[in-house]
This record gives structure tokens, sequence and C-alpha cells, in this order.
């Protein structure tokens, strides 16, 4: 068997150590709320919590945040650039985000 | 068994156990190399998200100067230091960072070798190192002529942007300003044609006399239609355009003699000269053997695992995504999807599905921003990369002000708002 086999051989037993100890080790799973949601973040500022004339989304009504989103999809809002940001994205990740944001204070 | 496959499988059995053994201990090692928009945004984000992830950053200059925001202080319009950032806040989360080059990877054993200072070793390596200038590709355009001609594409410490702002400054009315743009792929597509529109911003207020002749190596660029919507109705006259097709690709610089050198052999003197060359991926990309014939990394386009590395996760301009630009907004969103695969990956989890986003603003003129927004989904096996159909797109077309006027207002927030999400 060449050397090169053997490495593959050995990464593969490296790897069972591994998947073993982190299930030992390592804490309960903990998301960062969803990840569409840090989109959102580079413009509406840290926590959603807004930025100069962008608006904040933290801790809004989540109803509020939803029928917006669902207006600027369907570009019955007027908009600057959320129009083009809301038909990105689809409604689960929509209804995610503002679950996500409504829940912050 | 042979004794050869005996010694490797100890030795790699002994290499692939020591992540397993630190996190025995507590944490698993997430090491950052390069403190930009995808480093310090995966640092910060690692350490918000993650707790359990011990986080190292490296990076060689003790402050970030951003590109993002660079055409302005280029003119005078904002101070150097309001685009420069420390690792303090950093540091405050918890991120342990060491000033110093990171010069090779080695994926195998896990480890990179620094200049100065002990190797490191990781669990996982984000790899966020930016780009380099291909010096040599346009011919005469070395490190030496960067310093008459300045490039001001990598910001480093700021000389080069203050070199071409000294320039501009010491430049009689009635001067030329050449610049020459890039092929792609390259970083910001937007960035030369907002540089453009900002030196033209500045000599429509003290040197109205002046013209700036814009050569380009490629037909159409970013933004085209409401660039050049914008150039004519606030400096009509002042900018000439050169695309390729009209012999507008610079081939050749004499730096000494204020001259660039077009494809056909035409060569225009200019007072100051701007060139902003080919690109690649930075040089420890492809030190480290992760770069393809372009020069660029391919990933994995849902984890940012290189195609010749796993386990370094590399983002931000020094790969390359397809349809994807080179954007500080595309490296701090992919930076969090690549730190969430990571995490995932670290735990014998899947990695996310992922969603990039990306809006790119550029300053036309005073109180006058114009956008391109891109929403992108890696495809599920990783190897493609497409825009969301009929998302996205590019401000309107048309007499806007009011729309114009938003957009810059936008624009400075997003530079608050993105900056804030990396260093604090």
């Amino acid at each position: 068997m060449s050397r090169r086999h053997g490495l593959v051989l050995g990464r593969g037993i490296g790897l069972a150590f591994v998947a073993i100890s982190i299930a030992l080790t390592a804490p309960a799973r903990s998301q960062p709320g969803p990840l569409a949601a840090q989109g959102c973040l580079g413009c509406h500022g840290p926590n959603g919590a807004g930025s100069g004339g962008i608006p904040g989304l933290a801790g809004r009504d989540p109803s509020e945040l939803a029928t917006a989103m669902a207006a600027f999809r369907a570009n019955d809002r007027p908009a600057t650039i959320m129009n083009r940001v809301a038909r990105g994205y689809t409604e689960a990740e929509i209804a995610a985000v503002v679950a996500y944001f409504a829940g912050m204070q | 068994m042979t004794t050869l496959l005996r010694r490797s499988l100890f030795t790699a059995s002994a290499i692939l156990c020591a992540p397993a053994l630190s996190r025995a201990q507590g944490q698993a090692r997430l090491l950052v190399i390069g403190g930009g928009f995808g480093g310090a945004s995966a640092a910060s984000f690692a350490r918000r998200s993650y707790p359990w992830l011990d986080v190292t950053l490296v990076e060689p200059q003790p402050r970030f100067i951003t590109c993002p925001y660079g055409n302005l202080v280029i003119v005078s319009e904002k101070p150097i230091e309001e685009i420069t950032h420390g690792y303090d806040g950093l540091r405050a989360r918890g991120v342990r960072v060491i000033q110093d080059w990171a010069e090779e990877i080695d994926p195998i054993a896990r480890r990179v070798r620094l200049r100065e200072g002990d190797a490191l070793l990781y669990d996982r390596l984000i790899l966020s190192p930016g780009i380099a200038i291909r010096f040599g590709a346009i011919e005469g355009y070395d490190e030496v002529a960067a310093g008459v001609m300045p490039h001001a594409w990598t910001a480093g410490d700021g000389a080069q942007m203050l070199l071409l702002r000294r320039q501009l400054e010491a430049m009689p009315d009635g001067g030329v300003v050449g610049l020459a743009s890039p092929p792609n792929p390259f970083r910001c597509p937007p960035g030369p044609y907002e540089r453009i529109s900002m030196i033209a911003h500045y000599l429509k207020r003290h040197k109205p006399r002046s013209k700036i002749l814009a050569l380009d190596a490629k037909d159409v660029f970013s933004k085209q239609a409401l660039f050049q919507d914008g150039w004519s109705a606030l400096y009509p006259g002042m900018i000439e355009w050169v695309p390729l097709a009209g012999d507008g690709r610079v081939v050749r610089v004499d730096a000494r003699e204020g001259v660039l050198e077009t494809e056909f052999g035409t060569r225009h003197r200019v007072h100051v000269g701007n060139v902003i060359p080919p690109q690649s991926a930075a040089r420890i990309a492809s030190a480290s053997g992760l770069t393809d014939r372009t020069g660029w990394v391919p990933v994995n386009t849902r984890t940012f695992e290189a195609q010749a590395a796993p386990g370094v996760h590399v983002i931000g301009d020094a790969n390359t995504l397809g349809p994807m630009p080179k954007s500080g907004f595309v490296a701090n969103s992919t930076a969090k999807q690549a730190v969430a695969s990571a995490a995932a990956l670290l735990r014998g989890e899947t990695a996310p599905e992922g969603v990039y986003f990306n809006t790119c603003y550029s300053h036309v003129g005073a109180e006058f921003g114009i956008s391109v927004v891109n929403i992108f989904r890696p495809s599920a096996d990783g190897m493609g990369i497409t825009e969301v159909p009929n998302s996205g797109g590019v401000s309107p077309r048309g007499d806007l002000p009011e729309q114009r006027r938003l957009e810059a207002g936008y624009a400075d927030a997003w530079y608050t708002s993105i900056t804030a999400d990396m260093f604090r």
C-alpha cells in the first residue's frame, strides 16, 4: 500500500476520533438566528437598531414588518432599494427574519 | 501492514487528533487570516454567535483602512481617519489579535507559518487575504511606478490614497487626469467609476478647466448607464470614457514621462495618472497552492472551503464565485456563511443553506447616490452559484433627485453599519 493510501486511512481514523470528542465536549447546538437576517445588519445597523436615515427593525411589530416586506415584494409600496431586496428572499425566509427582529429589544 | 503504512497512520492520526485534544481542553480553534471586510466580519460574527469558538485574527496592519469611501478621501471629502478602524473592539469581544504576516498555510498539518511569531495551529481556518496587484501585467507598471502613478486600489497604510490626493491637489487647472481601469474580475466593480465621479466632483469645484481621460480594458461596466447619466448631468464635457473597443486598454506605462499607452500604440500624456492594474488573490493564497491558473481561489460555494484544501474557508476578494462581485458587502455576507459552515462542520453537522446578500452604493456627486442589489444562492452541491431571478438590480434611471439623495444618505448609513458589524 502506498503512503498516500496510508494517509487517507489515517485521516478517516482521525476524523472518527474528532467526531467522538466533539460529541462529548461541544455545547448544545446554538444558532445565531436566521443567517438571512445577517444581511439586513449591513445597512440596518448592529442588532437591527437602525443607522442614520435607515430605520431600525428590532422590536417592531411583526405584522407591520411582514406587511411592509410583502408590499415591497409586490412593488406596492414606494421604495429606494427595499423592493429590489425583498424579491430575493422566500416567504419562509422573510417570516423567519421578521420573527427574529420582532423578538429583539 | 507495512512499517511505512503504520508510520504514516500514526503521523496522520497524531496530526488530526490534535484539534480534538484542544477541544477536550475547552474550545475549538478558529484562525482568521486578514482583518478586512471578510476577516473582521468573520471574527466578530464567530465570537458573537459561537462563544465556544476560540478565535484568533492575524493581520499585519495595526489598523484597517477601508477601500469603500476611499474615493471620498482621495478628493478631500473625508479625512482618512474617518475610514480607519482599529481592532480594540474585536479584542474586547475576546478575539486574540496578532499583528504579523501569515506567510504560508499547511492544510494537512493545519498550521500557519507567520513571518515573525510562532506558527499557529487551527481546527478551521478562515482565509480572507484580499488581493495582490499584478505588477508587470501592464508593461512598466511596477512598485516603483506605483510610487509615481498610484493605483490606490489596496489601502494598506493609506499611502497610495494620500499620494493620489496630493497629486490631484498639485495639478494645475486645465490638467488631464488619466485613469486606467482593469479587465474583469477585479476588486469593487463600480469602484473605478465612483472614483472618476469623485475626481470630477473635485475638479468641477477647484479646477474646472481640467479633464478626465478614463481608459478602460472593458466595453461595459457596473451601473454604467446610471454613472454615465450622472456624468452628463453633473460634469458635462469633463469625462472622456474610452472603452476597450475604442482602444481603451492600457498596456504600457511610462510613469516618469506621465504616459499611458494603449493597445494600438496611442500614447496619452497625463498630469496625474491613476493606474488600476489587473489583480489576483493575495500572495499567501498562491504560496499555499490554493489558486487556480486564473490567480483566484476556487471554493465550495456553500462552505467556502478551498477546492484544494478542505478546512480552509476562503472568503472576500481572493476567491472566485462566478457572478458574485468582489465587494465589501459580499465579503461580510459570505464571512458569516463560512463561519457558520466551519462551526457546523466542527460539530459534525452539515453546513447551512446559503443566501448571500450584496448592496453596493456609489457616490456620483453631492447628494447623488446609486446602487446595485444582488441576492445569490449556492447550488446544493456547492459547485455553482446563481443570482435569484427577478430580484436585485440597479437603481432606476431618470431624473430622480429624491431617489439619488436618499441613496447617498443610505450609503453613509451602510458604511456606519457594516464597519460596526465588523469591528465592534
